[in-house]
C-alpha cells in the first residue's frame, strides 16, 4: 500500500516534469521551424517568469494555506538584487552563465531574507488581514526602490534617495538605478532554456519540500493549526519557512526576468499589488495546491490576451469575462452539482450504448 | 509514583471563575475519569494543563517536573498529548498523514535532507511509514490509510486522533469524550481500545466523558466537577453513588 | 497657517476615504469578502456625473442621484450574478478572484467607452470657497461640501443601522447567516441591500473626489479603494465609527507626509502605519477580538 502511494506520487511528480519538459521541445522545435512569431517568441521568457511566480505563490496560498498579495513584491527585490549585481559584476565575472546563476542565487537570497523580515512580524495576522499586510508591504517595496538612486564609480558604489547629482560621483562613474526611472544596463542573458530550467528547479523544490516531514508540518498547519500546535509543531518556524522559501522562489524569478530588458522600471503596472493578483489568479484558477494547474494556468492566462491581440480594443474585457466565468463554473456549489450530474448521465449512457453493442 | 500533579489551579474569564482550585494527582499508568455537567469547566482543565491557556493560579507537574505556563508545543514534547472535544483533524492530509505529522518530533531530518532527497531522507521516511502504519494498526485503521482523514466515518476520525496524539510518545494522554458520538458497539469496541493502548504503552491516561458506561467501565478513580469546583474525587464507584454527584447531574 | 490647510486638505481627502470605507467595511462585514470591484464603482459613479453633466449639461444634483441609482443597479447586479453563486463555495478565495474579474470588467468597459486618457472633471460644487483669517486660510467649496457630506452620511447610516428593521437584518446576517436565517430574516436580501448602499456611497465619493482632484480615467477608482480598505482595515472592519476614524488618519497621514516627507513616499508610509498598528491591535482600532475556542 505504501509502495503504491510513494510511487503514485512520484508518478505524479515526473509527469509535471515531463509536461514541461515536452513542451520545451515543442517550442524549440516551433522556433527551429519559423513557425513561431517574434512576438510569441517575446513571450516566452515572461511566461517562463510567470509560471515560477504562480509555483512559488502556490506554495504559501496551497499548500501554507494563507492569502498573500504581495508576491509582486519579492519578485521585485529579487530583480533589483539580480540586475544590480549584474551590472557592478559586468566586468569581473566574464563567463556571462557563471555571472547570471550568481545574480539569481543573489536574487533569491535578498527575497528570501526581505521574506523572513516581513513575515516575522505579520506571519501572526491571519486571512484577508495578511492580504492587506502583504499588499500594504508590496507597495511599500515598489514605492521605496522608486526613490533610490544608485551609482558606481572606482571609489565603489555611492546610494542616494534624491536625485543622481546627489550620488556626488566621479564624472566616469556609471548610474545603475535612477529613481523612477529604474535600473539600466544590465546584460540581457535570461532565455526561455534558462527558464525551463528554473521552472524544472522551483518545480522540484516546491514539491520535494511538500511531500517531506517540513511540508506536512506546513499543511498540518494550513489544516488545522491548533492540532499541529498540539503535537508540537513550531508554528511560527514552519509558517515562516514556507513564506521565505516562496518569497526566495519568487525572487529568483525576478532575477531571471529581469535580466531580459536593457531598462525596466518598479512601476504600478509589473510590481504593483495588481501583478501580485493576477499571479494569484493563475494560483486559484489552476487550482489551489495543484502545482501543475498552476503551470498551465499561468501560460494559458499569459498567451489568451496576445491571442485576443486581433480585437485589441475588447481583449482585457474578453479576459475579465472569461476570468468570472470560469470561476463561477469551477467553484459555485450550484455549477458543481451539475457537472456531477452530467457525468453520471453521460457515463449512464455510455454504459447502455455498452450493453446495446453487446 | 506521581504522573501528574496539579495544585491549586485557577483562572477566570472577564470576572467569571471557569475553574477555581483545582487539584489532582494521577498516578503513572493510572486510567483516570474527569466529569462533571455540561459548561463545568472540563475542557478549560484541558487547555489549561495543555497550554493553550495560562492558568492565573497554581502548578501543573509532570513527572515531577514544573511546566506551569510553558507553551503548547513544550508542554508536548514535555509528553502531554490531547484529543480535542470537536474533531481537529488534518481534514485534506490522509490518515497515514495525520498520524506521520504526529511523528513530526520523534522522527527528524533536515529541510536540506528533503529537498535533495538524501539517503538521511529516505530512510527516515521510510521508518515514519511504517511507525505511523503500526499505530494505525492497534486502531484497526490501516486499511484506509491512504484516504483523505475527512472522509473517516466519525467513529474512525475519533480514534485517528488518538492515534495521531500517540504518535508523539507522550507520557500522559487525554483524552475529550473520546465517545462521543458513537454507537455503542463502537464505545464498548474503544473502551477495549484505551485500555489496550494503556497497557500496552504503558501510559497514564486521563479522560472526559459524558457516557457513564464507559467511564464506570474503564475508569479507576475520577473527579467530579461543577461550576469550575472540584465536587468530589475518588474511586469510581463510591463517587458515582456520591448522592452530591447525583444532584449535580440529575438537579434537584 | 499652512499646517493648518493641509490638516484641513487631511481630513477633506479622508472624508472621501471614509465614505468609500463604509461601503468596503460594510460589504465585508456582511458577506465576508474582499470586494475588489468596490473602487471601480466609484469610477463608474464618476463617469456618468461626467457623461451627463460635462457631457450633456444636466443639472448636477440630478446627476448625482442619477449616478447614485446607476451604482446601487450596477453594485446589486454585481452581487446577484457574480458574487452570490460563490456565496457557499469551497474556498473564499474563488470570490475574491471574481470580484478581481469584475474590477478589471468594469476598468475595460469604461475603457473602450471612455479611453485611457484622464478627463477633466468639472466640479459639481458651487459653493464658494471660504476665506478666513484675512485671506491667509482658504477653504474650498469641494472641501466644506466632502466633510459635510461625510458627516451626514455617517450619522445617517448610523441611525439607519441602529433605529430601523432592516439595519438590525444587517447586523445580525453579518454575526451568523445561518441562525439570522432561522429568525425569518431575508439573509440574500439583506446582503443585496447592503451592496446597494455601499455602492450608492462609492458613487457618491466618486463625485467628490472628483470634484476635489479634478481628472477622470478608468483606473481613477483603483488605489483610493484598496486605500480604502486600508482604512476600514485600520479602524476595524464592520465598524461605521472605526471607518470613519480610519478613513481620516489615512487621509492625514497622506497629506501631512505628502507636505513635509516626500510625495513618493507617501503611500509607502501609509501602507507602513497600517502595518504597525495592526500588528499592535490585529482587529484594527475598533475592531472586536475574536478568538477561536478550542
Amino acid at each position: 500500500m505504501k509502495r503504491l502511494l510513494q510511487s503514485k506520487e512520484t508518478k505524479k511528480t515526473l509527469i509535471t516534469f515531463g509536461i514541461v519538459i515536452i513542451t520545451y521541445i515543442i517550442v524549440e522545435i516551433l522556433m527551429l521551424c519559423g513557425l513561431l512569431s517574434n512576438q510569441l517568441q517575446g513571450l516566452l521568457v515572461p511566461i517562463c517568469y510567470y509560471v515560477m511566480l504562480a509555483i512559488s505563490l502556490n506554495l504559501t496560498v496551497g499548500i501554507l494555506g494563507e492569502l498573500s498579495l504581495g508576491h509582486a513584491g519579492f519578485a521585485c527585490v529579487g530583480v533589483f538584487t539580480g540586475t544590480v549585481f549584474s551590472i557592478c559584476m559586468q566586468n569581473v565575472i566574464a563567463a556571462s552563465w557563471i555571472r547570471f546563476a550568481l545574480a539569481i542565487i543573489l536574487g533569491a537570497l535578498f527575497a528570501g531574507i526581505v521574506g523572513i523580515l516581513i513575515g516575522l512580524p505579520v506571519l501572526r495576522l491571519k486571512g484577508d488581514y495578511l492580504a492587506i499586510v502583504t499588499l500594504a508591504f508590496c507597495e511599500i517595496i515598489k514605492n521605496v526602490i522608486n526613490v533610490i538612486y544608485l551609482g558606481k564609480d572606482s571609489q565603489g558604489l555611492h546610494i542616494s534617495t534624491t536625485d543622481t547629482t546627489a550620488l556626488g560621483m566621479e564624472p566616469e562613474g556609471v548610474v545603475i538605478i535612477k529613481g523612477a526611472q529604474g535600473v539600466t544596463g544590465m546584460p540581457q542573458d535570461a532565455n526561455f532554456t534558462i527558464g525551463i530550467l528554473l521552472i524544472l528547479i522551483t518545480l522540484f523544490i516546491v514539491l520535494n519540500l511538500v511531500h517531506s516531514r517540513d511540508g506536512r508540518a506546513i499543511m498540518a498547519i494550513r489544516d488545522n493549526l491548533i492540532a499541529a500546535e498540539s503535537v508540537g509543531i513550531n508554528i511560527t518556524k514552519y509558517k515562516l519557512m514556507a513564506f521565505s522559501i516562496s518569497a526566495a522562489l519568487a525572487g529568483a524569478a525576478g532575477a531571471y526576468y529581469g535580466h531580459n530588458f536593457n531598462n525596466i522600471k518598479a512601476a504600478t503596472n509589473n510590481f504593483g499589488y495588481n501583478m501580485s493578483i493576477m499571479v494569484l489568479v493563475f494560483v486559484v484558477l489552476g487550482g489551489i495546491g495543484n502545482m501543475r494547474g498552476s503551470i498551465i494556468a499561468a501560460v494559458l492566462l499569459t498567451l489568451l490576451p496576445e491571442m485576443l491581440r486581433g480585437i485589441s480594443e475588447y481583449r482585457l474585457l474578453i479576459y475579465s469575462i472569461v476570468l468570472i466565468g470560469m470561476m463561477l463554473f469551477n467553484w459555485s456549489p450550484k455549477a458543481q452539482a451539475w457537472k456531477e450530474k452530467m457525468k453520471v448521465r453521460i457515463l449512464g449512457k455510455l454504459k447502455k450504448n455498452q450493453k446495446e453493442v453487446q | 509514583m506521581a504522573m501528574l500533579e496539579v495544585t491549586n489551579l485557577s483562572i477566570s474569564f472577564g470576572g467569571l471563575r471557569a475553574v477555581d482550585d483545582f487539584s489532582i494527582t494521577i498516578n503513572e499508568g493510572e486510567l483516570y475519569g474527569l466529569i462533571g455537567p455540561n459548561g463545568a469547566g472540563k475542557t478549560t482543565v484541558f487547555n489549561l494543563l495543555t497550554g493553550v491557556y495560562k492558568p492565573d493560579e497554581g502548578h501543573i507537574l509532570l513527572g515531577g517536573k514544573d511546566i506551569t505556563g510553558q507553551k503548547t508545543i513544550e508542554i508536548n514534547r514535555e509528553g502531554i498529548a490531547r484529543t480535542f472535544q470537536n474533531i481537529r483533524l488534518f481534514k485534506e492530509m490522509t490518515v497515514q498523514e495525520n498520524v506521520m505529522v504526529g511523528l513530526h518530533n520523534q522522527i527528524r531530518y533536515s529541510t536540506l535532507a528533503s529537498i535533495f532527497k538524501l539517503p538521511s531522507y529516505r530512510k527516515a521516511e521510510k521508518e515514519m511509514r511504517e511507525r505511523s502504519l503500526e499505530l494505525l494498526k492497534v486502531f484497526d485503521l490501516d486499511k484506509e490509510a491512504d484516504t483523505l482523514a475527512s472522509n473517516l466515518p466519525y467513529g474512525k476520525q475519533r480514534k485517528l486522533e488518538i492515534a495521531r496524539a500517540l504518535a508523539t510518545n507522550p507520557k500522559l494522554l487525554l483524552l475529550d469524550e473520546p465517545a462521543a458520538g458513537m454507537n455503542p458497539n463502537e464505545t464498548i469496541e474503544l473502551m477495549k481500545t484505551i485500555r489496550f493502548v494503556r497497557d500496552k504503552f504503558k501510559m497514564t491516561i486521563l479522560l472526559i466523558e459524558h457516557d457513564m458506561k464507559l467511564v464506570s467501565g474503564i475508569c479507576e478513580e475520577l473527579t467530579v466537577l461543577n461550576f469550575g469546583h472540584v465536587l468530589c474525587k475518588g474511586e469510581t464507584k463510591e463517587v458515582l453513588n456520591n448522592p452530591e454527584v447525583i444532584k449535580a447531574y440529575l438537579g434537584e | 497657517m499652512s499646517l493648518i490647510s493641509y490638516v484641513i486638505n487631511g481630513i477633506s481627502l479622508g472624508s472621501v476615504y471614509a465614505i468609500i470605507a463604509l461601503g468596503y467595511s460594510m460589504v465585508y462585514g456582511i458577506a465576508k469578502m474582499l470586494n475588489f470591484a468596490h473602487g471601480d464603482v466609484i469610477m463608474v459613479g464618476g463617469f456618468v456625473v461626467y457623461t451627463m453633466a460635462s457631457g450633456l449639461g444636466i443639472n448636477p444634483i440630478l446627476s448625482i442621484l442619477c449616478s447614485m441609482a446607476f451604482c446601487t443597479v450596477l453594485g446589486m447586479t454585481i452581487e446577484r450574478i457574480a458574487y452570490r453563486p460563490l456565496r457557499n463555495a469551497a474556498s473564499s478565495l474563488a470570490v475574491l478572484i471574481t470580484a478581481i474579474g469584475v474590477s478589471y470588467f468594469l476598468q475595460n468597459i469604461a475603457l473602450i467607452i471612455y479611453g485611457s486618457s484622464p478627463k477633466a472633471f468639472t466640479s459639481v460644487v458651487t459653493i464658494p470657497s471660504l476665506k478666513l483669517a484675512d485671506g491667509a486660510l482658504t477653504i474650498s467649496g469641494e472641501t466644506i461640501v466632502t466633510i459635510v457630506a461625510c458627516i451626514i452620511i455617517m450619522v445617517v447610516l448610523m441611525l439607519f443601522i441602529n433605529k430601523t428593521k432592516a439595519g438590525q437584518a444587517m447586523l445580525a446576517v453579518s454575526e451568523d447567516k445561518g441562525a439570522a436565517a432561522l429568525m425569518g430574516i431575508n439573509v440574500n436580501g439583506t446582503i443585496a441591500l447592503t451592496f446597494a448602499i455601499g455602492s450608492a456611497l462609492a458613487a457618491i465619493a466618486g463625485v467628490l473626489l472628483c470634484s476635489a482632484y479634478p481628472s477622470l480615467s478608468p483606473y481613477t477608482g483603483a488605489m483610493p479603494g484598496i486605500k480604502a480598505f486600508v482604512a476600514a482595515v485600520f479602524g476595524g472592519i464592520g465598524s461605521i465609527p472605526g471607518a470613519l476614524i480610519g478613513g481620516i488618519l489615512l487621509g492625514l497621514i497622506e497629506i501631512l507626509s505628502k507636505a513635509y516627507i516626500s510625495s513618493q513616499l507617501s503611500d509607502a508610509i501609509v501602507f507602513a502605519v497600517l502595518i504597525v498598528v495592526l500588528l499592535v491591535k490585529p482587529t484594527g482600532i475598533l475592531g472586536k477580538q475574536i478568538q477561536e475556542k478550542v
